[in-house]
């Protein structure tokens, strides 16, 4: 009986200084949900590029990856947030309402939304990045070197963020060549190599010759190098899938926010935020110059990107008409970022129609 | 636009070589119902030939390896459905998906490493001569050695089930599993086969698409393709020169809908996308409409299994 209670007394001790232990030495751990598979070389690959950020910078991540943007997406919250998770990264449009709904249920837990805009609760944060800022680059670029004056653009799905990928694209084009026109095939898929290509194909029979692209994979890339064709990267420097075809690539760059919003939460000071980030703060990166680029226009984009990244120049810049004529920001003005969310109109000179 | 006369060359080239994966696995799949087999796991032995082809490419360096490598991953893949089915007589329809759903994840799991990776090019065949015809030059020549396959692949199973002795077998064993058992034939050996078969053709339309149509790994790169196959399989009723007519269809329509985007027809985007789709079902099942021969076409025995005693 003595024994027992010795052993039980020092084992109870031994348990509870663990405890204690673990309480001081508390690990971060940072959770990921993804809407695709992290071997799509698209959008999700590249946050898992910032997850591994956030690893090597001495924290333990978990991800789960394919999440669907339903009542699963809640199940898997709630599971992450009940297995210890300090904050938790919620990487696609569809998990907002979700994000909300479990923040609700967890107030120790930090959530981050990514490219959403609501936040009903302290601790829900959302955040994304102006690759308009991006396109402006490639438009520049694509006016310039086009020849035909036709520039093809493959399209995923008629929502704002690539609505005004297309218009600040076609601004930038138009700005440095009048002549041109955009071509906009809407492929409806973020990843089918085999649609994509035939997409980019399609466009290129009819004499694009400078292809961009707001769907995730490879293909596009590949195929304008047979062609002949120019190509910019998408979301990641795709210029080894392409060498003679990318120009440059516009990368998506998460990383360095992830590691600082652990480590907010680690020191105790993460707070409620609404995060855009563009090419200044380095969430939107420009890969190399291609060296086909003739001297002058290569100066003239590391000014422009320059001059993005203080504010200077803005990819909206007024007078912008929509395609029936009607102003949609007046001289002078730039387009606030409520307008920037939520466009849904072509500017004019973007051939076609939205889909509806 | 510009029509010229090499403008539609090059667009039903492109066409062809978007039908070549169907036209494949379609043509693999038909021999496989044709023994009475149902396998549903298309899709899964597609993307494991398309990584296994990718993945021998990148480590071997050698086409060829990769190519027979895919072929013989989409036979292991489907030995174990064959295995299921012929050996423990499973539910062929469960048995299938389950291998479909088996061969995403595994395929996924091998790729992690292959993702990002530009593949080799591959090589063409008759390049010089593509501008020496105009029209037929882009169409006939500079192509794969697996496009001309897949191309002569439907009147070869044509032949073979109507003109072969073997091909006769493979459709008794399809139409009455139990007469041709009592005939001496083999019914678990020659379904077995079918299936591997099968899996060979899925492999190669696999490694077709990250090989050859776009050079890269991404997971679940085959899109539903082998779904589609599935069902061009159905609607064709069993005949491959259908499959080959409906696999063009289905390919031109993707194809022809981007151009007419791309010239600005005011079509609502949507309907244009569900087009390929309508109009395939609706093409294969005005031209098959005769029910005499559906019915002598239709394995009889299709997804049913067979016990050897009863």
């Amino acid at each position: 009986m003595h024994k027992f209670f010795i052993r039980s007394f020092v084992s109870s001790l031994v348990l509870l200084f663990t405890f204690t232990v673990a309480a001081i030495a508390k690990d971060v751990k940072a959770a990921f949900v993804y809407i695709g598979p992290t071997g799509d070389h698209g959008w999700t690959y590249q946050h898992d590029v910032g997850r591994k950020a956030v690893e090597a910078a001495g924290f333990k991540t978990t991800y789960v990856e394919g999440v669907p943007e339903s009542a699963d997406a809640e199940r898997v919250l709630r599971q992450l947030a009940n297995s210890g998770h300090d904050v938790i990264f919620t990487t696609s449009f569809g998990y907002m309402n979700p994000t909300n709904k479990v923040a609700k249920e967890f107030p120790n837990v930090k959530f981050e939304h990514a490219t959403g805009y609501k936040r009903e609760h302290p601790n829900v944060s959302t955040y994304a990045a102006r690759f308009y800022e991006g396109r402006t680059i490639l438009g520049t670029i694509a006016g310039t070197m086009t020849k035909s004056n036709v520039i093809g653009y493959v399209a995923s799905f008629p929502i704002p963020e690539v609505i005004r990928g297309i218009n600040s694209f076609t601004l930038a084009a138009q700005k440095v060549n009048p002549n041109i026109k955009t071509k906009i095939v809407w492929a409806f898929t973020w990843y089918d190599p085999g649609k994509e290509a035939e997409a980019a194909k399609a466009l290129i029979d009819q004499g694009a010759d400078v292809i961009a692209q707001h769907t995730d994979s490879t293909a596009i890339v590949q195929i304008a190098e047979k062609a002949g064709v120019y190509a910019f990267g998408q979301a990641s420097d795709m210029d080894k899938f392409a060498p003679k075809a990318v120009l440059t690539s516009v990368e998506n760059n998460w990383g360095p926010y992830y590691v600082d919003r652990v480590k907010a939460v680690a020191n105790g000071t993460w707070s409620q935020k609404d995060t855009w980030h563009g090419i200044g703060d380095g969430m939107v990166v420009i890969s190399d110059l291609d060296s086909q680029m003739p001297a002058d226009l290569r100066s003239k984009v590391k000014k422009l990107q320059a001059d993005l990244a203080s504010g200077k120049v803005h990819s909206f810049t007024g007078p912008i008409y929509d395609q029936k004529g009607n102003l949609m920001v007046a001289e002078g003005k730039t387009a606030d970022d409520g307008m920037l969310a939520g466009m849904m109109t072509y500017v004019k000179g973007v051939e076609g129609d939205i889909p509806k | 636009m510009i029509i010229d006369i090499n403008f539609i060359g090059l667009i039903i080239a492109s066409i062809m070589a978007s039908a070549v994966p169907l036209i494949l696995a379609s043509c693999g799949e038909l021999i496989t119902e044709r023994s009475g087999v149902l396998n549903l796991g298309v899709e899964g032995m597609m993307i494991i030939g398309a990584i296994s082809g990718f993945a021998l490419m990148t480590v071997t360096g050698s086409l060829i390896i990769a190519i027979f490598g895919a072929m013989l991953a989409g036979v292991l893949i489907s030995t174990i459905f064959a295995f299921l089915t012929q050996t423990l007589i499973t539910n062929h329809v469960a048995t299938g998906l389950a291998l479909t759903i088996f061969g995403i994840g595994i395929s996924a799991m091998i790729g992690k490493n292959f993702v990002g990776i530009p593949g080799k090019e591959f090589p063409v065949l008759f390049e010089g001569l593509k501008d020496t015809i105009p029209l037929l030059g882009p169409i006939l020549f500079g192509h794969s050695i697996v496009f001309y396959f897949a191309f002569a692949l439907p009147f070869i199973t044509s032949y073979f089930l109507k003109k072969t002795k073997i091909g006769l077998i493979v459709r008794a064993v399809g139409d009455s599993p139990g007469s041709a058992s009592n005939q001496g034939i083999n019914v678990r050996l020659v379904r077995y086969a079918c299936i591997l078969y099968g899996g060979a053709m899925s492999g190669l339309a696999g490694a077709y698409l990250s090989m050859i149509y776009t050079p890269q790994w991404i997971e679940n790169m085959t899109g539903g393709r082998g779904w589609i196959a599935l069902a061009l399989v159905v609607f064709s009723t069993w005949n491959p020169i259908k499959i080959l007519i409906g696999a063009m269809i289905f390919g031109g329509l993707t194809i022809i809908q981007f151009h007419m985007q791309a010239i600005g027809v005011r079509i609502p985007v949507q309907f244009l996308t569900a087009l390929p789709y309508i109009v395939t079902i609706i093409v294969l099942v005005v031209i098959s409409r005769d029910s005499r021969k559906i019915r002598l076409s239709t394995p009889s025995s299709l997804g049913k299994s067979f016990h050897k005693d009863n």
